[in-house]
């Protein structure tokens, strides 16, 4: 089963998410979708029931929802009639990546000087950037949100790393403790659903 | 970090507004002290604004509107939060008078865009024909920005919004879909005419519509913001007449059926659907149609109702400055059903 994550979202994002989901299915199959507000629920249950998807939507826990649908086969087509043949890579080339998620956690690599922890850090973005093999997601919290933030040094290379596909996640929570919210420079928010199950969904996880 | 990620922010404008059906469960609960009878108009009619009775002719009329963000540009952010704060006293038939600014403000954040915030804001008052005559501004996590306002009525001639009487026609003074446009755009999918169609409805000011509608025998008046045209439309109803729409006959804005139909929709409009559908028929109305209807509005128009065959005058009159306005609907005995929608 496919899950969209749209926690911390409000309309129309995480609808146009699930549009965005269905239309990369290749085949029949149940969607899940996760969001925090009922309001959200009853938006994405009254596409279902315009598409003609079978839903159902339940609360898990306070703020946070799913919604069940059952997508057909062949949906996407009717969704976007004008969407050209779409460049994602084949269910096969998926496979051969590996899901690693990159951790970093503070604002140096390693125990020790700050100003060499800062300059290896560094020294490690740029090496990820050259390798065969990248990462699926690189997830940056507590004091490693000063990196996606502008100012950081490390731009250039997440940016080269976003544009090769890698997601690149902050902690939303530590964006605000720090001051830095309006400051983020690269990749997009989180929460901690999303950081947990990042990293309990990897096959490898990296802590420089 | 470009602009466009400063300034926009997640449901701005009247989109961002709470529910109606949460907010009345609060309001009956307040005390509300011993009755002063110079309030003319308090918040219990749900009217748009608040009036007080100074003199045998004269009242003021006050109001207070604040949002965050609906657009990118920090200029027509002032100009759209202002128009829409400046709306309710003309939606009461008032003059504007004096206004002051509500700011909330990163400290973090370029003063620039504050100053081009309050700028746009100091335009409009300035067309409306008040002063800026002060304000308050807070730090705070998100920008928000909007005007208290002080207009006069005489009392003999204040618009609430619940004198309609059965034969009225419904008048609306400009299109709908301002929330679900900035929905699309903020989705990335909207065509570039159908946003500059919502802002310039956004930065329209009401003034104009009110003073020529004050020419005519207003029965009620409202103006169509957060609670989106229905939403406004019930309280007009309060319970005692109904009316009939033609859904033909409302004029739309851009793209905003296509977007509808995508589901690039509201938070702000389902609740407005959960507050008010249960006073609603839809026959012969698509889906996009209802969402439209329900479209939490930013700054939009006023929606009059006055005797069927003045409507007819009022239209020609208001249409060189507000060319979407339109006869919508007609206000009947109370039925069953206190809104039938048809085609």
């Amino acid at each position: 089963m496919k899950t969209v994550n749209a926690l911390g979202e409000v309309c129309p994002i995480p609808i146009v998410m699930t549009k965005n989901a269905i239309k990369e299915m290749t085949e029949a199959g149940k969607l899940e979708v996760l969001v925090d507000n009922e309001t959200s629920v009853q938006n994405l249950m009254k596409m279902a029931k315009q598409k003609g998807y079978p839903a159902t939507s339940e609360k898990l826990e306070e703020g946070k929802y799913h919604v069940l649908m059952d997508i057909p086969a062949g949906t996407e087509k009717e969704m976007e009639e004008t969407e050209t043949v779409e460049t994602c890579p084949s269910a096969g080339q998926k496979e051969k990546r590996e899901n690693t998620v990159v951790v970093i956690s503070s604002g140096q690599m390693g125990n020790g000087d700050d100003e060499l922890g800062g300059i290896l850090i560094k020294a490690f973005t740029f090496a990820l950037t050259q390798m065969d093999k990248l990462p699926s997601t690189m997830l940056f919290y507590n004091g490693g949100v000063k990196l996606t933030c502008e100012g950081s040094p490390l731009l250039e290379d997440l940016k080269t790393l976003e544009a090769e596909g890698v997601e690149i996640l902050s902690c939303g929570t530590c964006l605000g403790f720090y001051g830095l919210k309006e400051k983020l420079a690269i990749g997009s928010v989180s929460n901690m659903y999303e950081i947990v199950e990042k990293q309990m969904n990897a096959d490898r996880i990296l802590r420089p | 970090m470009n602009k466009s990620d400063i300034i926009f922010c997640k449901s701005g404008g009247c989109t961002a507004k709470l529910g109606a059906g949460l907010l009345s469960h609060v309001l009956e609960k307040l005390p509300k002290g011993e009755a002063d009878p110079r309030l003319l108009v308090g918040y219990d009619s749900h009217d748009d604004a608040a009036v007080y009775q100074v003199s045998e002719d004269l009242a003021i009329v006050q109001t207070l509107d604040f949002f965050p963000p609906m657009v990118e540009d920090p200029y027509l952010f002032g100009k759209i939060a202002a128009t829409n704060a400046l709306s309710d006293i003309y939606a009461m038939g008032g003059d504007v008078k004096t206004a002051l600014n509500i700011v909330c403000f990163p400290e973090s954040m370029d003063l620039n865009i504050l100053g081009k915030i309050m700028q746009g804001g100091s335009e409009k008052v300035m067309e409306a024909g008040g002063s800026l005559a002060g304000g308050h501004s807070i730090a705070d996590t998100d920008i928000k920005y909007g005007l208290s306002v002080m207009g006069t009525v005489h009392p003999k001639e204040i618009w609430t919004n619940t004198g309609a009487r059965p034969g009225d026609a419904l008048v609306f003074t400009k299109g709908l879909g301002t929330g679900i446009i900035c929905a699309a755009k903020r989705a990335g999918e909207v065509a570039e005419d159908s946003l500059e169609a919502a802002i310039a409805s956004m930065t329209l000011l009401n003034r104009k519509a009110s003073e020529i509608a004050r020419n005519y025998t207003i029965h009620a008046c409202t103006d169509v913001t957060g609670f989106g045209f229905l939403g406004h439309l019930h309280e007009m109803m309060h319970d005692e007449i109904s009316c009939q729409i033609h859904f033909e006959q409302v004029p739309v804005l851009g793209n905003a059926l296509q977007y509808a139909s995508e589901f690039l929709i509201t938070g702000g409009g389902q609740k407005n659907r959960n507050y008010a559908e249960r006073y609603i028929t839809f026959d012969g109305v698509n889906y996009a149609a209802e969402e439209v209807l329900f479209d939490p509005q930013t700054a939009g128009g006023l929606l009059f109702a006055l005797p069927e065959e003045e409507a007819p005058d009022l239209i020609s009159a208001l249409h060189s400055d507000y060319p979407l306005a339109s006869i919508v609907g007609k206000v009947l005995e109370k039925q069953e059903i206190e809104i039938r929608v048809t085609k």
